[in-house]
């Protein structure tokens, strides 16, 4: 092997705080020219921060980084683009109203004598897109008429028109299908067959055995591993790496729930075409049923179908032993349905609103006398929930943007309670997606203990979670998806997380 | 006895909450005030004069109206440009020799019919139809004034006589002022009620501030967009009874860029243009600050051209002030 050549790019004790959310808390990386390395690390454990360190979108407030030997601090991503890294994010930023040659091109058009000169902007497109080994992309189209694949190759000559030595790609195989991904492997081996080096983010450990030479894992902010060659290391002592965490939540204790009890939830055969397909499973009253799966394998979308903000291609969907119409949200709730979504502040914030406004949105029709609002009804529940869910401050009249997360998602949990259990408006069913992201860690043990004590008071509760260790810690009965499919039911107990994420990223049910 | 002790309590921290909208009011209030006093100064004998201030009120009351409507549309996300159309083509079906056959009372009703019939349209095309709002009521307002036309065979048409009830609005007085400025405040009022009362308002600012939030929170939003514009088409009927009192015809060219002068009222009154935020005391606020301008220019015999361009910079200045009060933490 020889010895370990100089790094391209060299990361050491990297840190990156926000307000408080420590994203990054000592990341080393050594990326050598040529390679393909390899970053895993859970949901959270800060791949997306490092990703815009390198690309110049975050400033690190500790840590040096040289690249080729030189000092790294680019001044924003234009400058990180001029000192050879380019990153090829996940969602493609391309405009696709434009050509392909003017996308490769955009922001540094070869306009030399003041006009935009089209023709050599082409060729030299041309030029690029023949060295990836996709000549066949014709320049002049518009570049939102291409296929997934194609505009992902347009991406990288993007990279290649910056002379990029490092380009940073963003689970690039996410949206591709399967001969696509063979195909973009063979553009990666001809980039660094050439001497560019690419850093490769992907959750399917497959691919990473099949592309990757060696692999960096982060959990929690922190390089756990630096460097491993790729063909040495077991899966098992990646996913260990990936998993093995310090300072575990306390989750709050599963009572268990009696055989017999009234189910809430009746899932059939469920089924959104290009999504997920043939879901059935049952929530019962006090259960706590989880949805383990990456990001992308339908975890969502099995939600929002359930709760009626999609509408299914086929398969029934039962609270209480009635069927809901499907596609209706309003219908949904009228069930007792409630959903706290996944992106609170473009889903769920009314964001000019107060924390009041924001609470009472779902619930109006409790509020309601033939349309006029009952505002001290309102206001009265109102306190009654700030006090109940420990919102702080306990204002009813805070612009509720000026809350910290977690007390963004009370107010949004709080949308479902208003009233209480023992209320005729109360709810039978909760829906919570990722309901701790953007948490800090003290708030999370109140939102566990929360849901448990929702659960207690009969309500059923249907969870996803990124975070594996989540789903098995308050879930009494898990669901493991993987592309669109459950691959598993089991109770919680028997399960753990190195076999969940096994599941979840191999696909091997065992 | 509780309720006394619940209202007590409740009440003042909300009123102190809402401090910086008060203060962004509190803003058009000074520029009110100090439009009144140019015009004290100016023309110490005219402007003062009771029949100068109905003469205001009178016609700050047609496009007030519509004013009202819009406010509604524009906190709900949407934009409403074919409200002077949809006057106009109100007042010309209302006034149509066949409409005049039947009375008064039938007029009224032709003219708020034919509003919240078209504004039903507008909602449907954008809330069903999924067409952008923009073009959805541009190609009313062209529809409705080239129907106008049609209807009216291009002619302005005349209240007959025995139809005057409609003239009256404008000419009886009580207290000094015309029924349509009564009007004009009912309708205000109605809306204020609307928007702060009920749980209607407190679903429009949810369906403009984040229409995702608003489906998922189970509102139809759909539904409720349709009816946005339908209440926008009502106020346009509403507009078009003032205008055929005041003028005691129908016309298709009633209302000419009416929409441009209703949304500037609503825009300087603190309204968000994208929606989710905005009040209707604003709105009227906003709608009286023009209507004073313009009559100050009259009074001082100043050329029209210069009050566009007086109108042009307080829209601007009006929109940069909001912009600085908008501003909040995180």
């Amino acid at each position: 092997m020889g010895p370990p050549p100089e790094p391209l790019l060299r990361m050491r004790g990297t840190v990156k705080t926000f307000p408080g959310v420590k994203a990054l808390s000592g990341v080393d990386l050594d990326v050598r020219a040529g390679e393909v390395h390899c970053l895993l690390g859970q949901n959270g454990a800060g791949k997306s921060t490092l990703i815009k360190v390198l690309a110049g979108a975050h400033r690190p407030d500790a840590g040096e980084i040289t690249l080729a030997g030189e000092p790294f601090a680019p001044a924003g991503p234009t400058a990180a683009m001029r000192a050879g890294i380019a990153t090829i994010y996940q969602e493609l930023d391309l405009v696709p109203g434009l050509s392909v040659a003017a996308n490769v091109f955009l922001g540094h058009e070869p306009a030399r004598f003041g006009f935009s000169r089209r023709g050599a902007a082409e060729t030299a497109a041309r030029d690029l897109l023949t060295r990836l080994g996709h000549g066949e992309i014709p320049v002049r189209r518009e570049v939102g008429r291409l296929s997934a694949a194609q505009q992902q190759i347009v991406s990288m000559a993007r990279a290649l028109s910056h002379d990029a030595r490092l380009i940073i790609m963003d689970e690039p195989s996410a949206a591709l299908a399967h001969d696509e991904v063979a195909n973009l492997f063979r553009v990666i081996r001809d980039l660094t067959g050439q001497g560019v080096a690419v850093v490769y983010i992907s959750h399917r450990l497959a691919e990473i055995r099949e592309i990757g030479d060696r692999v960096t894992v982060l959990k929690d902010g922190r390089s756990v591993a630096n460097g491993l060659p790729v063909h040495d290391t077991p899966t098992s002592r990646i996913v260990a790496l990936m998993t093995g965490r310090e300072g575990d939540h306390a989750f709050p204790e599963r009572p268990g729930v009696p055989d017999g009890t009234d189910e809430v939830l009746r899932v059939e055969n469920l089924t959104l075409d290009g999504a997920f397909a043939d879901v059935s499973f049952t929530v019962r009253a006090g259960e706590v049923v989880g949805l383990a799966g990456l990001v992308g394998a339908g975890r969502s979308e099995i939600l929002e179908t359930i709760y009626g903000a999609r509408r299914a291609t086929s398969g029934r969907v039962l609270v209480d032993g009635k069927a809901v119409r499907p596609g209706s949200t309003g219908a949904a709730v009228r069930h007792g349905m409630g959903l706290a979504p996944e992106e609170r502040k473009s889903q769920a914030l009314l964001r000019y609103d107060t924390v009041a406004a924001n609470m009472t949105i779902a619930g109006l029709a409790r509020y309601s006398r033939g349309g006029w609002l009952d505002r001290r009804r309102e206001r009265a529940e109102v306190l009654d929930q700030l006090k109940a869910l420990d919102v702080r401050p306990p204002d009813p009249d805070r612009p509720v943007v000026t809350l910290s997360g977690g007390n963004q998602q009370k107010v949004v949990l709080a949308r479902w309670l208003l009233g209480g259990a023992g209320d005729p408006g109360g709810r039978r069913l909760l829906i919570l997606d990722e309901p701790t992201r953007g948490v800090d860690v003290g708030a999370r043990s109140e939102l566990y203990g929360l849901i448990r004590e929702l659960a207690a008071r009969g309500v059923g509760v249907l969870l996803v979670s990124s975070e594996v260790p989540e789903v098995l810690g308050l879930a009494d009965r898990v669901l493991v998806v993987r592309e669109g499919r459950v691959l598993r039911t089991a109770g919680a107990g028997e399960l753990d997380e190195a076999a969940v994420l096994n599941m979840i990223m191999e696909g091997s049910a065992g | 006895m509780t309720f006394t002790l619940t209202k007590k309590k409740a009440d003042p921290p909300e009123r102190a909450r809402r401090g910086p909208g008060e203060i962004r009011h509190l803003g058009l209030l000074g520029a009110l005030g100090l439009l009144v006093v140019v015009g004290l100064v100016t023309q110490p004998g005219e402007f003062a004069t009771g029949g100068n201030i109905s003469g205001i009120l009178t016609l700050a009351a047609t496009i007030g109206v519509i004013t009202v409507g819009m406010t509604f549309v524009i906190i709900g996300g949407g934009i409403d440009l074919s409200v002077g159309a949809l006057m106009a083509l109100a007042s010309v079906w209302a006034t149509t020799l066949a409409t005049q056959s039947y009375g008064p009372v039938v007029m009224v009703l032709c003219a708020v019919l034919v509003g919240t019939g078209a504004g039903v349209v507008n909602g449907l095309l954008i809330a069903y139809g999924r067409l952008v709002p923009f073009i959805a009521t541009l190609a009313m307002l062209v529809a409705a004034r080239g129907l106008g036309q049609r209807i009216s065979e291009r002619k302005t048409q005349l209240i007959r006589p025995e139809n005057n009830a409609i003239e009256s609005l404008a000419t009886t007085r009580v207290l000094g002022l015309p029924l349509v400025v009564y009007l004009f405040a009912a309708v205000a009022a109605a809306g204020w009620v609307l928007l702060n009362r009920t749980t209607f308002g407190r679903r429009t600012f949810a369906v403009g501030g984040n229409p995702e939030a608003a489906r998922l929170a189970g509102i139809d939003v759909r539904r409720h967009t349709l009816a946005l514009y339908a209440l926008s088409g009502f106020c346009c009927g509403i507009a078009a009874l003032i205008i055929m009192a005041r003028t005691t015809t129908g016309s298709a060219t009633h209302g000419d860029l009416y929409e441009l002068d209703a949304i500037a009222a609503v825009i300087i009154g603190g309204t968000l243009l994208t929606g989710g935020r905005g009040t209707v005391v604003g709105s009227i606020l906003g709608v009286l600050v023009f209507t004073i301008i313009t009559n100050l220019f009259v009074l001082n015999g100043l050329q029209t051209t210069d009050q566009l361009i007086a109108k042009g910079v307080i829209i601007v200045v009006a929109v940069l002030l909001q912009r600085r009060g908008l501003r909040t933490p995180t």
